[in-house]
């Protein structure tokens, strides 16, 4: 498909910051009765403390215990009886609230989170019961169930050195129960002020009269320096580095493989092929790996191929890395797979892309871009992690034209870094050993 | 038809709790303009429904045919057809259709129930003729090549090994074994023996008899023209025809009352509560009455049971339950992983609420709470094309469409307190719901046999 012919996401964008630093995004569509407010805060898993693993996890569950006004319970139940739902979730470089709500109920939406922005009811009780739950969330979600946490709680401790990096996001059990009520109110304190925090709302409304709302509502928040960024950047492997892992719940074996990438932010023209050439690799029956690993070889069953270590590829900051995943037939061994990975890399950095390979692999992508920002919520979360993480929410509309601008060539030469000396790589065994 | 539906009146206030002093009130209800769609029956029997939706420019595609079988192979051989149906044509080989599926912004999955098979995606909307002209080619000429069903084959049983370590998967299995005994909705998914024999004839006899326009619905959604699509569609799929080998699934028997079935699964760290039972069907006059009960129990955050068992007692992570729905029948599940230490009490919890739901009436808080959630949450998952086209491809398949989407907000209106316990009482008893544990045996049994009697299994 020539490029030209390609549609883009055009949708129009109200930025205003506030005296207290908050920044606000506006962005009105009024073909459907209903809102998304979002609150990306600036802080992550990676800004947790030594000792503290999976404390930025567990404090997002604490936001949702009560605030200034409302007892606990209350923010769901306001949500929920509005016709609307919520969520929350914790990322390596942020952490996000957000609402989707009937238009009617916009300012009570953003009510909510302005309540929770001046003071979360952090109590004893509250506490001890959320880390109960969250020690349930990562039973069920890893310990209890096969290739749990693999590879993105597995493949960070080979891939990286440092402790905010290579550390498990979602927490030691000990860490969490030794969590107490003055770590949240500190938390909250150095993390969690206006000016270290996004607000997008998109949907049926007024801009105008949005933001007379939203003054309404956070204006009077008093402003509270927001921490320096932090750099967490450490340097490349220069030798390929192994672990390997038994999980006892597991029927076949699996294999991660992961490659430091470019800056997504700092160096975003040059992390943009590799996001194309994560698509080149693994995305459909036609793709290169998908082709040799499961239909030619037959060695693996399943493969991803994708940037980030939680598939985040436009909202995570450096350091991160092009992951590769598979599981594979107990006849092969991850080395075979990892080899003809290696062959086809070699193939790309070499012969480069087929015609018609770049133009068919954008044109999938593009539509998966619009299929995620259709829905007001994926618009809206992918607005505020441009805006927190590139200072550019209107990447929305301008990713189309910057994905088009790859070439085969970057792309090539993309494939040509992901060398075996430049890899971690993680083998999952099944069954016995170790838990 | 276009036609403005206003949600159903709220009471005063609008979210039925004593106006608080800070909390800002609800505005105006908004109204939602309905779609324009358009339908027609096509001479090979497909029904065909085209609905504009713009927003983003592609178009949302779901082919849903009828699939179900009652012969012990049937689920292994529904199986890799869904996973075999676009591996080659007489004109494309595997890497051939993917590829020129990616070239027009398009992507094809096949998936199947006890029920169903359904071919879905999406395509940018300058690329829907070319999609469906693929899609006719896959339905009139799929080969299923010897060589990549073998290899699917291979897959698929692999996969069933990793789907058969989960303890969601099986402990669902377990429950609806327990409640259906041997009808087809208790062996949806099917053993790695019986995948093991299916054969690329015996795929190619299947898709003859049964992947088939008679009895079938195509549903597009997005940013299209609904008559100019319908004549697209009806020129596209013109050679596909035929009449389909239709069969019926068998009702579902009645769910008696049995003992509490312990399914060991040694060193699982959480133990896995099911209670399962009958419900409703969508379009049964006391279904509305059933939904919101339901909601009230367990069936969102704000119920008794999350705010029991998660965040009082801090049991558990996601409890819910649910209503899904079959062609054969409806069944309401709750569902809870608990830690181990906890199964016993976790599940008196859910039983006391149970027991409370039964015997007496909700709340009319409760009830106006409920009823504008699913009417607001309602309006959300018909707000995209993706949710609008499943939602409709869903609803085809017990001959419901956008007349029951529209009026369901009414309906939601209409239920009273005294409606919601009736439908409680009759539904959410739990002496008639079926219970399942999946967990350490050795950890669990003795709790759970001073509840009541307990079956290893």
């Amino acid at each position: 498909m020539p490029r030209a012919s390609l549609p883009a996401p055009a949708y129009p964008l109200v930025h205003s910051v506030l005296d207290n630093g908050l920044r606000v995004l506006l962005a009105p569509d009024r073909t459907a009765p209903v809102v998304a407010v979002a609150v990306y805060y600036d802080v992550g898993i990676r800004s947790e403390p030594e000792g503290r693993t999976g404390f930025a996890h567990l404090f997002e569950h604490l936001m949702f215990q009560g605030s200034a006004n409302l007892e606990k319970l209350a923010h769901f139940r306001y949500v929920q009886s509005s016709g609307g739902t919520f969520n929350g979730s914790t990322h390596l470089d942020y952490t996000n609230y957000f609402e989707v709500l009937p238009s009617n109920a916009l300012s009570r939406g953003l009510f909510l989170e302005a309540d929770r922005m001046r003071s979360p009811r952090i109590t004893e009780e509250n506490l001890a019961n959320q880390i109960s739950v969250v020690k349930e969330e990562i039973r069920v979600n890893v310990l209890n169930r096969p290739y749990g946490g693999f590879p993105w709680l597995l493949l960070p401790p080979v891939l990286f050195d440092s402790f905010p990096n290579a550390h498990n996001g979602y927490g030691d059990f000990v860490d969490l129960e030794s969590a107490t009520v003055e770590d949240a109110a500190d938390f909250f304190r150095r993390y969690y002020p206006p000016s270290n925090a996004v607000l997008s709302v998109a949907g049926d409304f007024d801009p105008d009269d949005a933001l007379d709302l939203v003054r309404e509502h956070f204006a009077d928040l008093p402003a509270r320096e927001a921490p320096p960024q932090p750099d967490f950047s450490e340097p490349d492997l220069d030798a390929e580095r192994r672990k390997s892992t038994s999980d006892p719940l597991a029927p076949v074996p699996a294999v991660a493989a992961g490659w430091r990438v470019p800056d997504p932010v700092g160096r975003f023209a040059d992390y943009l092929p590799y996001v194309v050439l994560a698509e080149v690799l693994a995305d459909g029956d036609a793709s290169r790996l998908e082709q040799r690993l499961v239909q030619k070889d037959r060695t693996v069953t399943q493969l991803a191929a994708y940037l980030g270590l939680m598939g985040d590829p436009l909202d995570v900051r450096d350091p991160t890395a092009l992951v590769f995943q598979a599981h594979h037939a107990p006849t092969a061994t991850a080395d075979t797979v990892l080899d003809a990975t290696m062959e086809e890399l070699d193939r790309l950095a070499t012969d480069g892309l087929v015609p018609g390979e770049l133009e068919r692999v954008r044109a999938r992508i593009l539509a998966q871009v619009f299929r995620d920002v259709d829905p007001v919520l994926g618009r809206t979360l992918a607005m505020s992690a441009f805006q927190l993480v590139h200072s550019r929410a209107e990447l929305l509309s301008e990713l189309p034209a910057l994905l088009a601008e790859v070439s085969a060539d970057q792309v090539r030469v993309a494939a040509a870094t992901l060398r075996p000396d430049r890899r971690a790589v993680l083998e999952l065994t099944p069954g016995g050993g170790e838990r | 038809m276009t036609a403005a539906i206003a949600a159903p009146a709220a009471p005063a206030p609008a979210d039925g709790r004593t106006p608080s002093p800070i909390v800002p009130p609800l505005g105006p209800v908004p109204r939602a303009k309905q779609p324009t769609a358009s339908e027609r029956m096509l001479g090979s029997g497909l029904r065909v429904l085209a609905v504009r939706r713009p927003g983003v420019p592609l178009v949302e595609v779901r082919l849903r045919m009828p699939f179900a079988g009652t012969a012990p192979a049937h689920p292994a051989r529904a199986s890799l057809l869904s996973n075999t149906l676009l591996t080659g044509t007489e004109r494309h080989c595997q890497v051939e259709l993917a590829a020129a599926l990616q070239a027009l912004g398009g992507e094809l999955h096949v998936s199947v129930d006890a029920d169903r098979l359904v071919v879905g995606g999406a395509v940018l909307r300058t690329g829907l003729g070319d999609l469906l002209e693929l899609v006719a080619e896959v339905l009139t000429g799929a080969r299923y090549p010897t060589r990549e069903v073998t290899g699917e084959r291979a897959r698929l049983a692999e996969r069933l090994s990793i789907a058969r370590s989960q303890p969601s998967v099986l402990v669902g299995e377990a429950l609806n074994r327990r409640m259906y005994g041997e009808h087809p909705y208790a062996r949806e998914l099917p053993t790695v023996e019986a995948v093991s024999a299916v054969t690329a004839p015996q795929l190619r006899r299947l898709h003859a008899d049964r992947v088939r326009p008679d009895g079938s619905v195509l549903v597009l959604v997005g940013d299209l023209s609904p008559a100019r699509t319908l004549d697209t569609v009806e020129a596209a799929l013109e050679t596909w025809g035929g009449d389909a080998a239709s069969r019926r699934v068998p009702p579902l028997p009645p769910v008696v009352p049995v003992p509490t079935l312990l399914v060991d699964r040694p060193g699982s760290v959480q133990a896995s509560l099911r209670l399962g039972g009958p419900a409703l069907p969508r379009d049964a006059p006391d279904y509305p009455a059933l939904q919101l009960a339901n909601l009230v129990f367990g069936g969102y955050f704000s119920s008794r049971l999350v705010e029991n068992i998660r965040e009082d007692k801090g049991y558990t992570y996601g409890p819910h339950s649910r209503i899904s729905h079959g062609v054969a029948g409806s069944t309401l599940t709750v569902e809870a992983e608990v830690a181990t230490e906890v199964a016993a009490p976790a599940l008196l919890e859910t039983r006391y609420e149970l027991g409370r739901m039964a015997t007496l009436p909700v709340r009319q808080e409760e009830l106006d709470d409920v009823r504008q959630y699913a009417v607001g949450t309602l309006a959300l998952s018909i707000a995209t094309q993706a949710g609008l086209a499943s939602t409709l491809a869903a609803l085809s398949g017990v001959g419901l469409g956008l007349d029951w989407l529209r009026e369901h907000p009414r309906r939601l209106a209409a239920v009273t307190v005294e409606d919601a316990f009736a439908a409680a009482q009759r539904y959410l008893a739990p002496a008639d719901l079926v219970t399942v544990v999946l967990g350490t045996a050795s950890g669990v049994e003795r709790g759970l046999a001073t509840l009541g009697p307990v079956e290893r299994g």
